[in-house]
């Protein structure tokens, strides 16, 4: 079982040397090392109260433990107060030493990229189904419950059952305005939402090599949206770029071994991959945008941990430069961290937005929850980037959530319905 | 422990949004998640629970949200188990950490009908379908999973199993 020689994938290698190993076996159970531990003001309340039940009498590293008030924050309503208050007391009683206060606070899975907290090689674990983030970077990262994130805090450690692999290669050229969330509705339209589900997915190809960092981080946060445990992408020179200043530490590089078993392969062509949008009430609704134009829309959101990154804010700005958006649609922008709402600040995008007609809000993940800041009533229908569309996501149980990438959001709000970009420039 | 309750019956990818909405994200009282409990599916759940406290499901069930309010809400309703054809990661995950027993069953998935009675001895790997009078074998959970669940939970286990420096003395 032990056996140094058997071929591994990228996760087999990075469990195993966290738990003192040469070789994991897939289907194994092990208690392994955690680099990172994840937890904000939806799912550390629950997690705080069990740190108390344990007795723990310290996290097992003050700097491995990040504390993030972003889902219902700045505070919704008093409710939520309670609960942002509960993770300051918490942050301060155990001298965290990265807790992020509202002015400092982005969305998790885009802030911890950049502040260089996440890393190559590294096993992290978060209170929020969308960890898999990280892995764009080479880590194996996922999603946990709260009472898993209190036992990582107290202990450093975790269990997890070795996840086998599915391995998606894309090859071709992508079309104008296709980024990674056409890739990655275009994958879970073809897999299911269950696709994925236990698995690894590890995406790889001469087409990801030409993908920007930020569509790779897309592409790993909807792995969850397959059922995946993983999403990973090879550490290569993208990747090296995005780190050399941010990373805080070192890091060590893994690769899949060339003659590892894959549990299966998927060959995706991405010369035949239009823009698309899944339409309610699952993720793996994925149709060609250009067959929903009669889709009649109310509101358009632009941010989210998938797609609120400088290269989506890009990407709607070039769309929404000179225009008006539909005096029937909201469109709300958010910027998913501080750094990246000064960005867009300097490029010009805010006041592209806001002559348009948009809004641009402070980081929080509020609308794409159905929390605050652009909740749907009843009836209406939006078109987002976020990451999910199950029934009543966005808000009223009876509206409808449309998911895209940027381009068909920018387009939408500019047309009044579901658009492509040629549309309406 | 035997388990002998009425079945309550939903679909495929049941999600944590519509077994607790975000809506109500804003507190961690369970009793308060419970009033809410698979609002946006079903509402006649808060009735229906009261003598049926089984729930049966297809494919994928919990997917979605890391949220632990959703296996939560489901416990504090008085759900003393769920059968499905498969569930999601992390919400297996988190009803093990919290003992909630969660059993993944196709055969039983498929056969069993809403209202059904049901008999479930987990000791024995064993589902009774009393009204149609039928039996389904469980696989047996892993090993370390087993220690999970007979400690009451991943707190109380790891409370056990640490006697260590972590722990206030």
């Amino acid at each position: 079982m032990n056996n140094k020689n058997n071929p591994q994938t990228i996760v087999q290698k990075i469990i195993a040397s966290h738990c003192g190993r040469d070789y994991v076996e897939e289907g194994e159970i092990v208690n392994a090392d955690v680099d990172i531990v994840l937890g904000n003001d939806i799912t550390l309340p629950i997690a705080i109260k069990e740190f108390k039940k344990l007795g723990a009498s310290s996290v097992f590293n003050k700097e491995k433990v990040v504390v993030v008030p972003d889902h219902f924050a700045p505070n919704k309503d008093i409710k939520s107060a309670q609960q942002c208050k509960m993770l300051r007391e918490f942050a301060r009683e155990f001298d965290i030493k990265n807790y992020f206060e509202v002015g400092k606070m982005g969305i998790e899975h885009a802030l911890l990229p950049e502040m260089g907290l996440v890393l190559p090689g590294d096993l992290i674990v978060g209170a929020d189904s969308h960890t898999c983030t990280y892995g764009a970077l080479g880590a194996a990262s996922t999603g946990v419950g709260s009472t898993d994130v209190t036992v990582a805090m107290a202990t450093g450690k975790l269990w997890f059952l070795v996840p086998k692999t599915i391995k998606f290669i894309y090859s071709g050229s992508l079309k104008k305005w296709v980024t990674g969330k056409d890739l990655i509705l275009y994958t879970i339209g073809l897999i299911g939402v269950d696709g994925a589900l236990y698995r690894s997915m590890e995406f790889t190809g001469p087409a990801v090599k030409k993908l920007s960092i930020d569509s790779r981080f897309t592409m790993s946060n909807m792995a969850i949206e397959a059922g995946g445990k993983f999403g990973i992408f090879e550490v290569d020179e993208v990747t090296g770029e995005y780190l050399r200043s941010r990373k805080k530490r070192d890091y060590r590089i893994f690769t899949s071994d060339s003659d590892v078993e894959y549990h299966e392969i998927y060959n995706i062509d991405c010369s035949d991959i239009d823009l698309q949008v899944a339409t309610p009430h699952l993720p793996s609704n994925a149709k060609n945008a250009d067959e929903l134009s009669d889709v009649k829309i109310d509101q358009v959101v632009i941010g989210s941990c998938t797609n609120g990154r400088i290269g989506d804010l890009e990407i709607a700005a070039e769309i929404l430069k000179g225009k008006e958006i539909n005096k029937d649609i909201r469109a709300i922008i958010i910027p998913a961290t501080q750094n990246i709402y000064l960005e867009a600040m300097r490029k010009g995008y805010l006041e592209i937005f806001i002559k348009s007609g948009c809004v641009v809000s402070t980081p929080t993940c509020g609308p794409c929850l159905g929390g605050h800041m652009g909740v749907l009533a009843e009836g209406e229908k939006a078109v987002s980037t976020t990451n999910r569309n199950f029934i009543g996501r966005m808000g009223h149980p009876k509206s409808e959530v449309y998911l895209s990438g940027p381009a068909v959001a920018a387009a939408s709000a500019i047309a009044g319905r579901i658009a492509v970009p040629e549309e309406v420039i | 422990m035997i388990i002998r309750e009425k079945a309550i019956k939903y679909g495929n990818n049941v999600n944590t949004d519509v077994i607790i909405p975000a809506r109500y994200l804003n507190t961690a009282d369970e009793k308060e998640l419970a009033l809410h409990c698979f609002e946006d599916l079903d509402k006649e759940f808060k009735q229906k629970v009261k003598n049926r406290k089984v729930i049966i499901a297809g494919s994928n069930f919990g997917c979605g949200s890391s949220r632990e309010h959703a296996p939560l809400s489901i416990k504090a309703s008085g759900v003393r188990a769920i059968i499905a054809a498969s569930f999601a990661r992390i919400f297996f995950r988190n009803s093990i950490n919290m003992g909630l027993p969660v059993i993944t069953s196709k055969q039983a998935s498929d056969f069993i009908q809403d209202g059904d009675e049901l008999e479930i001895d987990l000791e024995k790997g064993k589902i009774v379908d009393i009204t149609r009078d039928k039996t389904f074998n469980i696989n047996p959970f892993p090993e370390f999973i087993q220690k999970v669940i007979k400690s009451g939970g991943y707190i109380n286990f790891t409370r056990e199993n640490m006697k260590n420096r972590f722990l206030k003395k």
